[in-house]
């Protein structure tokens, strides 16, 4: 809501000093809108096609342009603990919470963040991994801290390093300098749900056009079965591997019998 | 071939688990112990957050647990009235270390007390069976007896009231040490993770003096229940029990088991002490390097909530 508010705010800002009215449109098509993970997803790749056409017949364009696609996915709430020497052991002794981060984030450009708009845009946009807002509790109150914070930069280390948030330079490429695709990496970690996809298209360092879409990610099959099984009747599903365990033990019993 | 996990939520060669399940079922048969401190270890190594490792080993150990309870019964090698002795009281001890292990969770310690339970535990009960075991060797180069068992001797636990005759092990003892024994071994179990056989089977031998003839069966019925009701409340409580990940470990653990058992009955009874004393050492000792090494990452992160 914050975003969606601060975005809106943006545009508006964009939009009143860029003077005349954008004369951009953009159009994109993903591969894709719903990723299914079955017991063989080890990830998945999905593309997003598109073209920047002029937005009436009179419209002129006015490359080059600079794009960034922004995927974010379900809200979650993580936690980030420090390690501490505590009488020669290592122990948890300090912690963060990080509180409704998006669980998957992706930040893709055609050239580094920083080149595309100054600070304060991406900051107001919240483009690239460095101007995101990741809200910390801290006590009761919950903010976003400077971007050097030594909790923030190792949850996003964290997450880089299992493929979870990722900010890429060169993963939009321009086909033509009006039609453009990028890929989106989704590893196999993947949380399940809702993603919100963000397309924003910049010339000489101003927002000129953006669209959104969205993909959705699932659980499928046996999977989703197993999952939701063991989420919803927990007790059940306990009694069901413990037969299970039963069963196996005896079956072997009964196969590798000697006497 | 690459298998994706449900409740793990990571995929997992399928091939490399089973060679676990393998390897840790033919040691389990071996020694005719559980494995569950060399298999959660494993699991945790290969990736498995700690908590789900711990909850899915005890439905593969009560899978190997069964199968040699078994066979024990078959030859009439186990003391039904102790099991049920030790298991009131090892009911109670998984119920309090599965409570125990939801309240560590909460408070992002539950790492530190499984990788200190396993470095006391481990390197304690490792060293004795080593110190034991190697005196028990030197007995016999010596040509003296090899007996461990002295019918006779008594110590202050026989002193114990409420004393109760179990009949086919053949001793006469308090309902106390018994109770203590049983609660530890289910309290133990919950907590790391492990069947607790091998730490079950000393206790019994040396506290109790259980003959050895009923002890590994005997110890097997306890493992067995206490292990399937640990599964059950810690998939009722935590919902961390991963039943595609316990199914292949199963497999393999009970074909593992078989061969084993084969190994075992060849070797000499102190050697299998001996050896066994330094897998459990060793593993006590790569617990410790953990905890004491400075870690590569300072930083981790845990999961709280969905928004």
């Amino acid at each position: 809501m914050m975003r969606r508010l601060a975005t809106a705010l943006a545009l508006l800002f964009v939009a009143c000093s860029a003077g005349p009215a954008a004369a951009e449109r953009l159009v994109v098509s993903l591969s894709n809108h719903r990723v299914a993970v079955t017991s063989n997803f080890v990830g998945e790749e999905l593309v997003l096609f598109g073209t920047i056409e002029p937005d009436q017949a009179t419209g002129q364009l006015r490359p080059p342009y600079d794009l960034v696609v922004t995927v974010t996915g379900p809200q979650q709430t993580l936690r980030t603990r420090r390690k501490q020497r505590v009488l020669g052991i290592w122990v948890n002794v300090d912690s963060r919470e990080f509180v409704s981060v998006p669980s998957y984030l992706a930040v893709l450009s055609n050239r580094p963040v920083a080149e595309i708009a100054d600070q304060e845009t991406l900051r107001k946009l919240q483009i690239g991994l460095n101007y995101f807002l990741l809200p910390q509790r801290i006590g009761p109150d919950v903010a976003d801290t400077v971007t050097d914070d030594p909790f923030r930069r190792a949850f996003v280390r964290l997450q880089r390093q299992q493929g979870l948030y990722r900010e890429s330079s060169t993963a939009v490429t321009f086909l033509t300098p009006t039609v453009f695709r990028t890929a989106i990496a989704m590893p196999a970690a993947v949380p399940t749900g809702t993603y919100a996809i963000e397309v924003e298209l910049f010339s000489q360092g101003k927002l000129v056009a953006r669209t959104n879409s969205a993909l959705e990610v699932i659980k499928a099959g046996f999977e989703q079965y197993v999952a939701d099984a063991a989420r919803d009747y927990g007790l059940l599903y306990g009694m069901a591997t413990a037969l299970m365990a039963l069963l196996i033990g005896w079956f072997a019993s009964v196969v590798f019998r000697r006497d | 071939m690459q298998i994706y996990l449900p409740i793990a939520d990571l995929p997992v060669n399928v091939f490399l688990v089973l060679g676990m399940g393998l390897a840790v079922g033919y040691i389990s048969g071996m020694f005719g112990i559980g494995g569950g401190f060399l298999m959660t270890p494993l699991l945790i190594f290969i990736g498995i957050s700690p908590a789900v490792a711990v909850a899915t080993v005890s439905s593969h150990i009560a899978a190997s647990s069964f199968t040699g309870a078994i066979s024990y019964w078959r030859r009439r090698a186990l003391d039904i009235a102790l099991a049920m002795m030790l298991l009131s009281a090892g009911i109670v001890g998984t119920a309090t270390g599965v409570w125990l292990f939801t309240e560590l969770r909460a408070l992002d310690q539950l790492d530190l007390v499984i990788g200190l339970s396993y470095v006391t535990l481990l390197t304690v009960v490792g060293g004795m069976m080593i110190y034991e075991s190697v005196q028990a060797v030197m007995r016999t180069r010596r040509g003296g007896p090899a007996t461990l068992r002295r019918p006779g001797s008594h110590t202050w636990i026989h002193g114990l009231p409420f004393k109760l005759r179990f009949k086919r092990s053949k001793i006469y003892v308090s309902a106390i040490p018994v109770w203590a024994i049983g609660f530890l071994i289910g309290f133990v179990g919950a907590i790391m993770g492990i069947g607790g056989g091998f730490l079950l089977v000393p206790m019994l031998i040396y506290f109790l003096r259980v003959p050895t003839a009923t002890v590994i069966g005997t110890s097997m019925v306890l493992t067995l229940i206490t292990m399937a009701s640990a599964t059950v409340m810690h998939a009722a409580t935590n919902h961390l029990v991963d039943a595609v990940l316990a199914l292949i470990l199963m497999v393999g653990g009970v074909i593992g088991a078989q061969f084993g058992a084969r190994t075992g009955q060849k070797m000499r009874g102190e050697r299998l002490r001996l050896l066994l004393g330094l897998l459990v050492f060793a593993v006590g000792l790569r617990f410790a390097y953990e905890l004491v090494v400075q870690p590569e990452d300072l930083y981790s992160l845990r999961y709280v909530g969905n928004g």
